[in-house]
């Protein structure tokens, strides 16, 4: 059986366009598919009457003519999008019941494509997290889990529910967002593609924010060409974000070549990381090997301050972090917990409405920033974070685009490493520095692990040289050929 | 020696440093579009990023970076070609985001300095350390309903400049007239209507005091809410002999936080309400360095309007006015602008009074700012034309210029409608200085014995006429009749 | 550098964030693990570096001096957990 909910958004596209499929239909099958496969609570909130009422509103203009880029596609929404009278939760209980009046520009600029909003998907809480066990909505379920293994699978963190949605084939495409790893290292372990492009490319206005100097929006597929072409609505200026880049966004849906012929792809040898399992390490050479083949020049290179973007990292965002939740006190919207007087409200509004996760960040933060610790944390790191980006700057004056692994390991279980925070975080220890450094990067699946899990190649660029990223990606996708279907999913 | 605080045991000097907080005139806010205008219905003028709704995110309006350095060039400040936001953290309810953005440790202008004229006619120096901007905080409302607090987030968001001065003011007075020079510069630039009523400027006062000639600083108390011009002296001056007494009294002043209660005129601590503050300034990760081209101070420069100290310098050599005069005239932007148009082709001098005389008189008596004056200048010049070419006496024009404020008439027609022309026609005069002659002998001796008294005469002929008489040919008909030439 | 039980609770304080009293210990290990794991950055010699403030040198147009927003206050208040006359209201506010 293979409905049009298999479709991917390119495919898709031209059979709206073709009118052999109507958007209603194919809003519908999606749908079915939502219900079918809520086994792994990838939603948090689905929209089935909005998603049917704007895919009608999307046959209207296909039939006119007037179709815009995504007209008719459906897609999920990571619920830290705020979308005009449907709730936003951002994976909290202090969130849970809130609807904003206002639309993130991203999802604005989806409608106006013409694209169709499915739901709402899971999060960790406040997009903390790479397992998505830490969301107030119970944890995502990797349909890569093998039957019968319980606890399930990670699906990976933060953006889990929208990897998990696409990765099941409950939708063709999603939305996500990425601070230290939150579209990639979920694309890795559900092995799909997830791209998240240079810091300032989307609009941050109407993202329920984290960390500000490393959230960035991006998109995740099961292709190459239906992430630059979901990505691609979502990017461009916005003058309500004053960190968005007031840059043209190049075609990249028509610039894909998946050309890598004389380019110089850099590996950096400090992500050879003691005690990485053999099958990633082989996994990477199989990767540089393929660009190779297909004309690319390897070239050695050398980010020496690796190993010190995790722990910059975790004094960054959760500074960030622990300001940008001060809002959610329980006065002017979300759960109110009340006390004695005003500051046990707050306490109680603030102890009771975040979950561990997010209340020990927000601590760190606190202290790392406090009277006294400022220039030995906040201060050191964003130096310290400044010599990330100069190693960059150095090794991209050596190379087009560098070639890593997504992420250390495959998915692992529910619950495998929650008791220890520092083995959680060592997650990201692939991706952090992207962010860190405001490069744009992508995660295309390039095989199984010897369990038969997804395992993801990661490929960093220039800033704004989304282009090459996605060329090289898509060479990797041509020569990796990942075509395995999660268990839970049938063969089509 | 200045000002001193005499003591039981010497004398002591006061040393105070204002913090003001001025409201930056714009039509929206400082990171928001939504409108700043005063006394709107609550909650009415907030956008989602003023109430600090998720992923809602600042964008700096770029008028209110210029007010703020204008107000910093006028005040001969460096402007700080980058200056920083940084996020001041701390829970408060009408704190929506849970921080307030400032600028910390780079404001977008440095050291500066404002000239304060003493009543002995010397001047003075007063530094000015930073100026920043920053956002305001919402209104809370307490007493509505027992245990809570109602909020107004219409202010959440609002521009403000601190404006903060060098701990050089030495007294109280010192202190008000820095304060009033303040104002009267910011209202020239137009970056801030200095209304106090309307919370527009409010000051700060840190205040401490040492023995004259000692030149270490006392621990010092910022005095907080002295929200007028009338409360400014006598909040420092009761802050200084509280500490003086103190201190004599073998005390120690702890550096606090204190109230001015204006209905008690005394200061009073705040502790209790203060925990420690740790605000954990950090750059606000939202808003980039704020950058400012060169060419852009300059244009600002060039877009400055003269300002108070150069234009009573101006009005005392062009128009060749008393200094004090001068400087009552050029104190308000608008009052300036109003005598120069007035002054425009006429006497100054009887420009200036008319205006500080009459006209700043009778504003005062209705409560009016010079922007509201119901008379504009050139109706109060046609005035003064008419006193000049003698169609009108000095005295009858002051009648007139009752009736202009009231009805808003032009002159002539007042002056034509009562019939209030001055007679200048000698024939008319005639006949009724002769009457006046004959009825009163006791009178006509007097004035024989002592010519100084021809006043009375005059003033029953120009009682007679209804005061239009000209007073010269009066006189000259009545000394000629009574045989005084 | 680690983390004692007072500590936690002075920083949870500033958070406004409650913590029960059994729970402060507990915390207090976790953030000292994470903390001592994050002061390995003091290795790095970062003699002369200028914080980063942002990591693309981008010029940004700044709001101009016009109202756009603003006027909505059914908006602003439709999630407020208590309202009332066009006001929030909160628990009342110690003077």
């Amino acid at each position: 059986m293979s409905g049009p909910e298999r479709l991917g958004l390119v495919e898709a596209r031209a059979r709206l366009r073709r009118r052999e499929l109507s958007a209603v239909e194919l809003t519908r099958a999606c749908l079915a598919a939502m219900e079918r496969g809520r086994g792994l609570n990838a939603f948090v909130t689905e929209t089935p009457e909005r998603a049917l009422a704007m895919a009608e509103a999307a046959d209207g203009r296909l039939a006119r003519g007037e179709a815009g880029p995504l007209e008719g596609l459906p897609v999920a929404v990571k619920d830290l999008f705020c979308t005009a009278g449907v709730r936003t939760t951002a994976g909290s209980r202090i969130l849970a019941d809130f609807v904003p009046p206002y639309e993130s520009t991203v999802t604005a600029r989806l409608w106006q494509a013409g694209a169709v909003l499915l739901g709402k998907t899971n999060l960790d809480e406040f997009a903390m997290g790479s397992s998505n066990t830490t969301s107030a909505f119970g944890p995502v379920v990797n349909p890569w889990t093998p039957p019968g293994q319980d606890p399930p699978l990670v699906p990976g963190g933060s953006s889990g529910g929208s990897a998990a949605a696409v990765a099941g084939f409950l939708c063709p495409a999603a939305t996500g967002t990425d601070t230290g790893g939150s579209i990639r290292q979920p694309a890795a372990f559900c092995g799909i593609v997830g791209i998240k492009p240079t810091y300032g490319r989307c609009s941050r206005f109407g993202i329920v924010a984290f960390a500000s100097s490393l959230d960035q929006a991006g998109a995740f597929a099961r292709s190459v060409e239906d992430a630059a072409l979901l990505l691609q609505a979502m990017s461009g200026f916005d003058p309500n974000d004053a960190t968005s880049a007031d840059l043209a966004v190049p075609d990249w849906v028509g610039g894909l070549t998946g050309r890598v012929k004389g380019l110089r792809i850099g590996i950096p040898e400090e992500y050879r990381l003691d005690g990485m399992p053999a099958e990633i390490e082989a996994l990477w050479a199989r990767g540089a090997e393929w660009l190779r083949a297909q004309g690319a020049e390897l070239v050695e290179v050398s980010l020496p301050h690796t190993r010190y973007a995790l722990p910059t990292y975790y004094i960054v965002a959760p500074a960030e972090a622990s300001s940008n939740l001060a809002r959610y006190d329980g006065m002017r919207y979300g759960l109110r917990v009340p006390g004695r007087d005003l500051v046990e409200t707050y306490a109680r509004t603030r102890g009771e409405g975040f979950g561990a996760e997010v209340r020990r960040r927000i601590l760190i933060g606190t202290y790392v920033l406090s009277a006294g610790y400022y220039d030995a944390y906040y201060l050191k790191a964003q130096k310290v974070r400044r010599r990330i980006v100069q190693d960059f700057e150095a090794a991209f004056a050596r190379c087009d685009a560098l070639l890593t692994p997504t992420a250390p390991s495959a998915a692992f279980a529910i619950g495998e490493k929650n008791d220890d925070p520092v083995a959680m975080y060592l997650n990201d220890v692939f991706t952090v520095t992207v962010n860190l450094a405001g490069l744009p990067g992508i995660s295309v699946p390039a095989g199984l692990s010897a369990a038969g899990l997804p395992l993801g190649l990661q490929v960093i660029g220039r800033p704004w040289d989304e282009a090459t990223v996605l060329d090289v990606g898509r060479a990797l996708e041509e020569a990796a050929a990942f075509r395995a279907l999660p268990p839970a999913v049938p063969e089509a | 020696m200045g000002w001193t605080i005499r003591g039981r045991t010497g004398e002591w000097e006061l040393v105070c440093g204002l913090e003001v907080h001025a409201q930056v005139v714009s039509k929206a806010k400082l990171f928001s579009g939504a409108a700043t205008a005063f006394g709107a219905a609550p909650n009415s003028q907030v956008s989602p990023v003023d109430a600090g709704m998720p992923g809602m995110l600042p964008v700096l309006n770029g008028f209110c970076v210029e007010q703020a350095v204008k107000t910093g060039l006028a005040l001969e400040a460096e402007i700080n070609r980058v200056s920083i936001f940084e996020r001041k953290n701390y829970f408060y309810p009408d704190l929506p985001q849970g921080y307030q953005i400032s600028q910390y440790q780079t404001p977008i202008v440095g050291r500066g300095r404002l000239t304060i004229d003493l009543p002995d006619g010397t001047t003075r120096a007063i530094g000015i350390t930073r100026l920043h901007l920053e956002q305001d905080a919402g209104k809370s409302l307490h007493g509505a309903r027992p245990g809570v607090t109602l909020i107004d987030l219409n202010r959440s968001g609002v521009a403000l400049m601190e404006i903060v001065s060098e701990p050089d003011i030495r007294s109280p007075e010192e202190a008000v007239l820095y304060l009033r020079k303040l104002r009267s510069i910011l209202r020239y630039v137009g970056s801030c209507d200095g209304n106090m009523e309307e919370g527009s400027l409010r000051c700060d006062a840190n205040v401490s005091v040492r023995r004259v000639g000692d030149p270490r600083l006392g621990t010092r108390c910022e005095v907080k809410n002295v929200n007028s011009m009338r409360f400014v002296a006598r909040a420092i001056e009761y802050e200084a002999k509280r500490q003086v007494d103190l201190l004599e009294a073998g005390g120690v002043v702890e550096q606090e936080t204190r109230l001015f209660d204006s209905a008690r005129g005394e200061t009073r601590s705040m502790r209790g309400k203060e925990e420690a503050h740790d605000y954990r300034y950090f750059p606000d990760p939202d808003l980039l360095p704020l950058e400012l081209e060169p060419a852009l101070i300059e244009r600002l420069r060039g877009e400055l309007p003269e300002l108070p100290d150069a234009r009573r310098a101006r009005f005392v050599r062009d128009y060749a006015l008393p200094v004090q005069d001068a400087g009552v005239l050029v104190a308000e932007r608008a009052a300036a602008d109003y005598f120069e148009a007035v002054a425009r082709g006429r006497d100054a001098k009887q420009a200036a009074n008319w205006v500080i005389n009459e006209l700043f008189g009778a504003l005062a008596r209705r409560g009016l700012e010079i922007e509201a004056c119901p008379l504009p200048p050139e109706a109060l010049g046609r005035l003064l034309d008419l006193v000049e070419d003698g169609t009108i006496s000095g005295k009858i024009a002051k009648d007139v210029f009752q009736e202009m404020l009231e009805t808003g008439g032009d002159p002539l027609a007042i002056v034509e409608a009562r019939g209030l022309r001055q007679v200048t026609d000698a024939a008319a005069l005639e006949p009724i200085v002769e009457r006046l002659v004959a009825a009163n002998p006791q009178q006509v001796e007097n004035v024989r014995r002592n010519p100084k008294v021809i006043g009375w005469f005059v003033g029953q002929v120009m009682k007679a006429t209804g005061g239009k008489a000209a007073p010269e040919l009066v006189n000259g008909l009545l000394r000629r009749r009574l045989g005084l030439d | 550098m680690s983390l004692d039980k007072a500590l936690v609770a002075r920083v949870a304080g500033l958070a406004r964030i409650a913590v029960p009293d059994d729970q402060l210990q507990p915390l207090a290990g976790e953030l000292s693990s994470i903390l001592r794991w994050i002061e390995q950055l003091a290795e790095v010699d970062t003699e002369g570096v200028e914080p980063l403030r942002s990591v693309h040198p981008i010029r940004r147009a700044r709001r101009a001096d016009e109202v756009t927003d603003g006027g909505c206050r059914e908006a602003i208040l439709a999630n407020a957990p208590e309202r009332e006359d066009g006001y929030f209201v909160v628990p009342r506010v110690v003077e």
